[in-house]
């Protein structure tokens, strides 16, 4: 941020709906009409965009780094799961959100244990916290299912009227909707006085408490938050799969997790949207590719990416683009240099 | 933020481009194409490996072409998570058009694809998991693997009768554990025996040692075990490490623990111990020596039970579209699967007509050293079990 901008000059200019937004948004709908034999990785691309948003709200902007994000979308999916099976809410969308509920009060309770400490007791605590989770699910079998999962799942038509199908179409629909709505409400919330001031904390929490913000109060809000985000992520899934495992609480789902944002990088609420976009498109192809390999291909392009550096090879692909901008902004005669300043 | 916006857009439209690439999915006519599920990495990787292996072995043999029909395999890896079970059976239904889909490592991952091939009418053909259930949670699944009740249950029924009193006994903490530790017990108990200690181990990476002196400390007669295949040989190692083997404590179990892949690597410490099975390499057959020497041969090593039921699978598939003619509907291919019979290296094996489950031999085994390696070698015979866990019903 150059220092000859007022302070919320700046903030105005970058919560301003950009062109490459609404494109991104038009390209996710246009996806419904142009992959129609996709829907089912399309599917699981949406859920796992919303799910690395949650990590994303947390680690992006208030730097909370978590190994455990997969506690509350184990919650949000068990909980969608158990509404379904014993007919408690039987309409998909409010299911979700009291799932969402369920994974909110566990992330507001277990907010006070990861909050307090270095970036490595974080690390440890919501660890610790998945796995306890996953053994309490084995243990209590006979709510959970244990080891074979959740058995009987059947999901209502969403609203009353669109019932899941084979092919997967309404359920891409319905995720890629709860998602745009959810990424929408995060939009709103970290450009606000709020979520600026997580940013403050973020990048010095001393200083932060120096001027006035409550810092605790702000990272277990936003910890809840994120809790919340998770566990619809969680609810999405087990409503288009009709499935609950334990895998749902598994290391590697959190680890998954971190992998998609460190590929499509942290702190801009889009990268978790193209990472788990990447993630799933690398998987996909290097796992039908080699079947048994696929896990050293996925292993070497992370190497890459982190080798290279993410924003060297934005600028790879950018320059045709840019190009064609520049040609454009040259042609109406008015200097549209790109504003490198938020970079 | 104007950088990042591009990107928004660029990242898109290039990761879209590729799903789009990897979608094309072709059909001819006169190809029978069967989806192999299989876990290919993780825990698991090693069931997947064997069942890939036989299945190539058995084409190779059998040729690719049945009753005018091309076959066609394709493998995809789930890693024994459902959820990936089930996206990929959704997938090979709606994009690939396969007629059959075929593998399945784990419980979960068998009951995961159940709903999908009820929809579409496929049959779901179980090549390992061995959970009693399965079958019944889809009118096309065909099971050629087996179900823990099978050898669990004559395990308990031989042990009450051969003196042995008081056992302990080590099963994982999972579905086909509880299974397993569940008619063991039962038959055990009737038959007069005491379970003196039961300890379940969990999944996922066990240490077994501080299970393995519980064992030592209740002195029984015998202890009884059950952990998936790939973890025997672990437990075992620790099981001589804890000087077990020179308490006299006998080693029983069903045969998921004698793995024949890893049995020479469990040392001398395993001679004597009885397990309960579907399937030995050392089974003195001319088919099994056959198979054990094609497998030998293709792979360099000695074949293990899953090896077989990918093997017996793909029979079971071929079989299957001789007598429909080359039909290969699911409701025709389930039809002449029912009741089909033949002889599997393990020894003569059918499927049961009402259940679609297996019906086979289980045979009573002691490891023995001949030649210098390890083998189960079987000294008892019952003939034609089927599953407990349903005929009880």
């Amino acid at each position: 941020m150059r220092a000859d901008h007022g302070v919320g000059e700046a903030v105005l200019r970058r919560a301003r709906w950009g062109h490459g937004e609404t494109a991104f948004w038009l390209i996710a709908v246009a996806a419904i009409f142009v992959f129609p034999d996709r829907y089912l990785i399309l599917t699981e691309m949406a859920w796992l965009g919303l799910f690395a948003l949650s990590l994303d709200l947390i680690l992006g902007y208030a730097g909370i780094v978590s190994l455990g994000h997969a506690a509350f979308f184990g919650v949000g999916a068990y909980a969608a799961g158990l509404l379904a099976v014993h007919g408690i809410v039987k309409e998909p969308v409010l299911a979700l959100v009291v799932a969402g509920l369920a994974a909110m009060v566990l992330g507001f309770a277990t907010s006070f244990l990861v909050i307090r400490g270095s970036e490595l007791s974080q690390l440890m605590v919501t660890l610790g916290i998945a796995l306890l989770l996953r053994e309490l699910a084995n243990k209590f079998s006979d709510i959970t299912g244990g080891f074979d999962g959740l058995q009987g799942i059947v999901i209502d038509p969403v609203l009353g009227l669109f019932a899941f199908d084979l092919f997967g179409k309404v359920g891409f629909i319905y995720c890629l909707a709860v998602l745009a709505v959810l990424f929408l409400l995060a939009r709103l919330i970290v450009y606000s006085p709020f979520g600026l001031s997580l940013r403050a904390i973020r990048n010095n929490p001393l200083r932060a408490a120096a001027i006035g913000i409550p810092v605790n109060r702000r990272l277990i809000a936003i910890y809840t938050l994120s809790a919340f985000y998770a566990g619809i992520a969680g609810a999405l899934f087990t409503q288009t799969t009709a499935l609950a495992s334990l895998d749902v609480f598994s290391f590697e789902r959190s680890a998954d997790l971190l992998l998609v944002l460190v590929i499509g990088g942290a702190g801009y609420l889009y990268g978790g949207l193209i990472g788990a976009v990447v993630f799933r498109v690398l998987q996909d192809m290097f796992s039908s590719w080699t079947p048994q390999f696929w896990q050293f291909w996925i292993g070497l392009v992370l190497v890459l990416i982190v080798l290279i550096g993410r924003e060297r090879m934005y600028r790879g692909v950018q320059w045709l683009p840019r190009l064609v901008l520049r040609r454009i902004a040259a042609a109406r005669g008015h200097a549209a240099a790109p504003d490198r300043s938020a970079s | 933020m104007f950088i990042r916006q591009k990107t928004l857009v660029q990242g898109a439209v290039a990761g879209l481009l590729l799903l789009g690439a990897t979608a094309l999915a072709a059909r001819a006519e006169e190809t029978v194409k069967i989806g192999l599920i299989v876990p290919m990495t993780g825990g698991q990787a090693s069931t997947g490996k064997q069942l890939e292996n036989a299945v190539k072995l058995y084409m190779k043999e059998h040729g690719d072409t049945v009753a005018g029909k091309k076959i066609e395999v394709i493998l995809k890896d789930d890693a024994a998570v459902p959820d990936n079970t089930k996206r990929l059976a959704q997938e090979l239904i709606v994009n690939d058009k396969v007629n059959i889909i075929a593998g399945f490592g784990v419980t979960p991952a068998a009951l995961a694809a159940a709903p999908l091939a009820t929809q579409a009418k496929i049959p779901e053909v179980v090549m390992v998991a061995g959970t009693s259930i399965i079958t019944e949670r889809s009118p096309y699944i065909v099971r050629v693997s087996f179900t823990l009740p099978q050898s669990a249950a004559i395990m308990g029924d031989w042990a009450a009768k051969n003196g042995i009193k008081r056992v302990a006994t080590l099963t994982s903490d999972y579905a086909p554990g509880h299974d397993a530790l569940k008619f063991f017990k039962e038959h055990f108990t009737a038959g007069g025996g005491q379970i003196v200690e039961e300890v379940k181990t969990p999944l996922a990476n066990p240490d077994f040692a501080p299970f393995l002196q519980r064992m030592k400390d209740a002195k029984p007669d015998a202890i009884f075990i059950f952990v998936p295949a790939g973890q025997g040989g672990n437990l075992m190692k620790q099981y001589a490490e804890r000087g077990l083997d020179k308490t006299g404590i006998k080693v029983i179990g069903t045969g998921d623990v004698m793995d024949d892949d890893l049995m020479n690597g469990m040392g001398d410490a395993i001679l004597g111990a009885v397990t309960a099975h579907n399937y030995s390499a050392a089974h003195p057959s001319e088919k099994n020596k056959a198979f054990v020497a094609a497998y030998e041969k293709a792979y360099n090593q000695r074949p293990g039970y899953v090896a077989v039921f990918g093997y017996d699978g793909m029979h079971l598939i071929y079989e299957a579209l001789k007598k429909t003619g080359g039909k290969a509907d699911g409701d025709s291919l389930i039809a002449a699967m029912k009741g089909m019979a033949w002889e599997s290296p393990r020894g003569p094996i059918s499927i049961d007509p009402e259940t679609r489950d297996i019906v086979q031999n289980i045979y009573m085994r002691k490891v023995e050293k001949k030649d210098g390696q390890l083998w189960n070698i079987e000294f008892e015979t019952f003939k034609d079990v089927k599953d407990p866990g349903k005929t009880k019903k």
